[in-house]
């Protein structure tokens, strides 16, 4: 132990990292010192400060790493540059808007989040934290290691700071996922398994990174890249080692066959959480995986392809077909997660400069897509009808059912339209930001010579499609059980004496009921909540992300495009 | 009057103006939603007015009106803009069309619903659907084109799913699934294009993509990916499956714009894209499209024959149509094309008028079925009148402007293929049934006691009907305005797929 000299650290360079993650720590203090009543509101200012800070800081760092192309932090184990910003900058800003919508409550005062998560479902001592209407405000410094472990992940530039980072993010998602409010043994479920599939993929990940060791003798991402380049007679250790790292990166990503998760921590993970989680960690692993094969393994290429090529097919396929066949919201919507790992994996197979544009591009759309459909998700809810005198019962968890979104287009016209926005990026409907993703992923496929993914791709597509204009039918050309069938009902308009008044996007949502198509002698009907607003504001900058960047997306392209590479 | 007025610009701007103006109506004014959707169609036509007076007719082969402006400079697009007299043509053949769409919307969601609230969206998209069509035939970047080509496709899907009849789920989630499929493979030969071009900020110029060097085998796999997309859009045998059940099921007024004038787009990028673009290629495909341009003219026919459902029947005669216009497109004569580039703007009057009336028909009965019709002539003369005349045109009766056209496209197709001219003369043998059979069943014969107090056509139905049987007598005894609009065109493009021209009445055969 002689002669150890502490490194200069460029802290300027790490301030998004270190303003997150130092919020989280205070964060923590908080919870320990801070009065009850008082806690939501301190935790919610410190996190949205955090995250708004460290987009701020993005934007302060952005002129000099334009400049000097990037530079490394703490001797070589996090690469400040380009691609990390724009990386950075994509997840400090939804960071920032899932915040908005797990903050957000209804006007009963209810979050998304269990009472207390600790507590056995059904059993008395959950049931007394929910009518002493506890709050948990512990979500917040979670969201903050998350986002911090989410910073650390892409700029990475050692493999061991990539492995502590990918335990950081996920250590608290895994927690955050079981804390749903209702159904909270599928949410307990979906963390479960959540936590035991990621642990096996971070024990492959880790004996893929001590294989690699055992090949290069180095863990950082240069000397790695040159071992690679230097034929040694070992490739078969160095293959088997590529391979169980990208597995762990495929399985953040979702990637078949590394998708199972997906769509049950979909589903039972707290909504605004599935936002979180679809867009952000989505950006910071895609951010990780795209690193890795463009400069550590790129002289692996032709070894590595065939793998990727099939991940990136199937991923397209199994994401597509098994959207199709989903009756629940937030499956359908954790499948298409899937197919779209798949597209952007087409834009990263590519490898070429405009691949790392394209995807990058890519992640920001998407994430914005993502965050703004789960957000309405949490808002649209079941309620009870009591029968006694018609009066509107209470407020109960999302209508994710398909079926209970029929009508919602006649009901609630801006929300259903905002909605009906988001499906058409995913979709890939040109003026929408998901069509310039999608172009840009598809070109630079076919710019480096895989145009059959791109092919596949569209088929994909257009298959796609089918899913998400079903929806669309279902909000707006579907009425109640009793008007369907008909070619235009008059009762449609009968309970909504309001259609004609468009909520605005300031006051929360009007909350208008429909009978559920399915169940139209049932006594649970649908509504649209209304909360405090947060999460109609987050929306909001959503859907205008979704516009500006379908109509208008010169500016963006151009600033990614003028950062677009990667340090050695 | 100058001539850097952006003409073309503003024939799109004014309609999504009007659309957005529609859509914020506060409350107390929606009452006047139908007026001011009229007004804004009426500015749109006045301003179409305005750029066929800027436009020099005199070299209506050259593009012009033309603006162009960076858009997404990284990925190589551009905002251009510009017509040649085909283009003009069919931009001025849509704004006429959507006034009138507009005035036979008047009653035709009224009588649907209690809510005339419902009649203001439905105006909102026709005048969205506007801009769209305009900027379709406009464009001369193939990105915007593509774009534009499939955003179109929303407001469409929405006004056939939400107004149309009682299938209308079915119908518009085909007709978007068909497009989308079509559209996304084209997107694929979009990208490879611009690959093969020079790249640069301005690589999706058509100019620029224009007479590049391709290698055989790719430029045949382009073209069939663009033109599987224009042939479902067309729609052509054998897929043209969506047409029947959008049309059946779409309020009458979007039948129009989606027959009369959305499905030209398919028809117009063959001709203004698959035969510059990929001039060697076409000329490989030719024969096969020539066939199957004439099972579609003759199995369209056939199938308008057979339906029992008045809307369906002028859906298969446009699949006929649609026919006749490939088969001149690729039949590479300077005749045959001029032909077809007229045939579409006559197409888009006389189904329009068809379908139009027979929205009027279908409202005042509450049925599609032919068979709850009969005898109406005597019940509703001027009404008959008007189908009658609409009917003609259809069949391409002498002194008619569909005459002229569908003469021009046989005679120039018998230049080069006199086979093909005479077995496509079977359509037009075929339209006479259809057409004098729909309307011997519809309006003689004995009437149903129930139809006796038919309304006939009051002022507003006949001031939406009279201006497209106007045009199409003018054209039909004057076609020298329309023809010079679009004939120099048609010798540009065969210049570009590099065929020297047969004459019309020399008789010789393929080259």
């Amino acid at each position: 132990m002689s002669g150890f000299t502490a490194p200069t650290i460029d802290w300027g360079a790490l301030s998004p990292v270190v303003i997150v993650l130092g919020a989280a720590i205070i964060g923590v203090l908080v919870e320990a010192f801070v009065p009850a009543r008082a806690r939501r509101n301190a935790q919610l200012a410190l996190s949205l400060l955090a995250t708004i800070g460290a987009l701020v800081a993005v934007v302060l760092l952005w002129p000099g790493v334009e400049e000097s192309g990037g530079t490394t932090v703490l001797g070589g184990s996090v690469l400040v540059d380009g691609p990390t910003l724009v990386l950075w900058g994509s997840i400090a800003l939804f960071a920032v808007i899932s915040l908005l919508i797990i903050a957000d409550r209804t006007e009963t005062g209810e979050d998304a989040f269990a009472p207390n998560a600790a507590a056995v479902p059904g059993s008395d001592y959950e049931d007394v934290a929910r009518r002493k209407g506890i709050h948990q405000t512990e979500i917040y410094p979670l969201v903050l290691f998350a986002t911090g472990g989410m910073l650390v992940f892409p700029a990475a530039g050692d493999l061991l700071t990539l492995f502590v980072a990918l335990e950081v993010l996920s250590l608290p998602l895994y927690l955050l996922a079981g804390m749903a409010r209702r159904r909270r043994l599928l949410s307990q479920e979906a963390s479960m398994k959540y936590f035991l599939l990621g642990a096996f993929a971070s024990a492959l990940f880790l004996f893929g990174i001590a294989l690699i060791y055992g090949y290069s003798g180095s863990l950082r991402y240069a000397d790695i890249a040159t071992a690679t380049g230097t034929p040694s007679g070992m490739e078969s250790v160095l293959l088997v080692g590529s391979v169980l790292i990208l597995a762990g990166l495929l399985f953040k990503v979702g990637a078949v066959p590394f998708h199972t998760w997906t769509p049950d921590v979909y589903q039972g993970a707290p909504t605004p959480i599935t936002g979180f989680m679809g867009a952000c960690t989505k950006i910071a692993a895609f951010g990780a995986l795209l690193r890795i094969v463009y400069t550590v393994f790129p002289d692996l290429q032709w070894d590595l392809a065939a793998i990727l090529w099939t991940v990136a097919i199937l991923t397209m396929v199994v994401g597509t077909v098994g959207a199709l066949v989903q009756s629940d919201m937030k499956r359908v919507l954790g499948y298409s997660s899937i197919a779209h790992s798949g597209f952007i994996l087409t834009g990263i197979i590519a490898l070429n400069q405009a691949g790392i544009t394209a995807v990058l591009f890519y992640l920001l759309v998407y994430g914005a897509a993502t965050v703004g459909a789960f957000g309405i998700v949490w808002l649209v809810r079941e309620r009870t009808r009591q029968s006694a005198d018609g009066s509107p019962g209470p407020i109960l968890g999302e209508a994710t059912h398909l079926s209970q979104w029929a009508g919602l287009g006649r009901t609630n016209p801006l929300l259903a339209l905002t909605f009906a926005l988001f499906l058409l990026s995913f979709a890939g409907i040109p003026l929408t930001a998901g069509f310039i993703g999608k172009f840009g992923v598809f070109s630079a496929a076919v710019d480096g010579g895989a145009w059959p993914l791109a092919l596949i791709g569209v088929l994909a597509s257009s298959a796609a499609a089918f899913f998400y204009v079903r929806i669309i039918v279902l909000m707006f050309f579907t009425g109640s059980a009793s008007a369907d069938g008909e070619p235009t009902g008059t009762d449609v308009y009968v309970p909504a004496g309001d259609v004609s008044a468009p909520i605005s996007a300031g006051d929360g949502a009007v909350a208008v009921e429909t009978v559920v198509e399915t169940e139209a002698r049932s006594t649970i009907t649908t509504t649209v909540v209304k909360t405090e607003g947060l999460a109609v504001a987050a929306i909001a900058i959503c859907a205008l992300l979704t516009i500006v960047m379908g109509i208008a997306p010169s500016p963006v392209i151009e600033a990614i495009q003028g950062v677009a590479s990667f340090l050695p | 009057m100058s001539s850097s007025f952006p003409w073309l610009t503003a024939l799109i701007v004014v309609p999504v103006l009007g659309a957005v103006l529609l859509w914020a109506l506060p409350a107390g004014l929606r009452k006047h939603a139908r007026s001011v959707a009229l007004a804004v169609a009426v500015v749109v036509l006045a301003l179409g007015v305005g750029a066929l007076l800027a436009f020099d007719t005199d070299a209506s082969q050259a593009i012009q009106l033309y603006e162009q402006h960076a858009w997404i400079p990284a990925l190589g697009v551009s905002y251009a803009v510009g017509v040649d007299g085909v283009g003009l043509a069919l931009v001025l053949m849509s704004i006429v069309l959507v006034p009138l769409v507009v005035l036979a919307a008047w009653r035709e969601q009224d009588s649907l619903t209690v809510a005339t609230d419902r009649l203001r969206r439905y105006l909102a998209l026709i005048l969205l659907l506007e801009a769209f069509i305009v900027a379709v035939f406009s464009a001369r970047d193939v990105f915007l084109f593509y774009v534009l080509f499939e955003a179109m496709l929303v407001p469409v899907y929405f006004m056939i799913g939400m107004f149309g009849g009682a299938l209308r789920r079915y119908a518009a989630v085909k007709f978007l699934l068909y497009s989308l499929a079509g559209g996304l493979i084209m997107l694929i030969a979009v990208i490879a294009l611009y690959l093969q071009g020079d790249g640069g900020p301005e690589g999706f110029l058509t100019a620029n993509l224009t007479g590049l060097d391709i290698a055989p085998t790719t430029e045949k796999l382009l073209f069939l990916a663009f033109f599987l997309a224009f042939a479902i859009k067309a729609p052509m045998f054998p897929v043209h499956t969506w047409l029947p059940d959008a049309a059946q099921q779409a309020p009458a007024g979007t039948s129009t714009l989606l027959v009369g004038v959305l499905d030209k787009v398919g028809t117009f990028g063959m001709l203004t894209l698959c035969l510059p673009l990929f001039p060697d290629a076409s000329r490989w495909a030719a024969p096969v499209i020539i066939v199957l341009a004439l099972v579609s003219i003759i199995y369209g026919a056939a199938l308008a024959i057979g339906q029992k459902d008045i809307m369906r029947l002028i859906a298969y005669t446009s699949v006929s149509h649609f026919g006749f216009i490939v088969l001149g497109i690729f039949a590479f004569t300077s005749t045959s094309i001029a032909g077809s580039s007229f045939y579409m703007v006559n197409h888009g009057l006389s189904t329009g008028a068809m379908f139009l009336l027979a929205g009027f028909l279908v409202a005042r009965r509450g049925t599609q079925e032919i068979s709850a019709f009969g005898g109406l002539q005597k019940i509703v003369p001027v009404f008959a009148g008007f189908f009658l005349v609409a009917g003609l045109s259809v069949l391409s009766l002498p002194g008619l402007s569909t005459f002229i056209s569908e003469f021009l496209v046989i005679v120039g197709t018998f230049a080069r293929h006199p086979a093909a001219a005479i077995v496509s003369t079977v359509g037009v043998v075929l339209a006479a049934i259809y057409i004098l059979w729909l309307y011997q069943r519809v309006f003689t014969g004995p009437a149903p006691a129930d139809l006796e107090g038919t309304a006939d056509l009051r002022a507003r139905e006949r001031w939406a009907i009279a201006p497209l049987l106007l045009l199409m007598l003018i054209f039909g005894f004057v076609p020298r305005p329309a023809l010079d609009l679009v004939s120099p065109p048609a010798s540009v493009t065969l210049e570009q797929v590099g065929v020297t021209d047969v004459p019309a009445g020399t008789d010789e055969g393929s080259n």
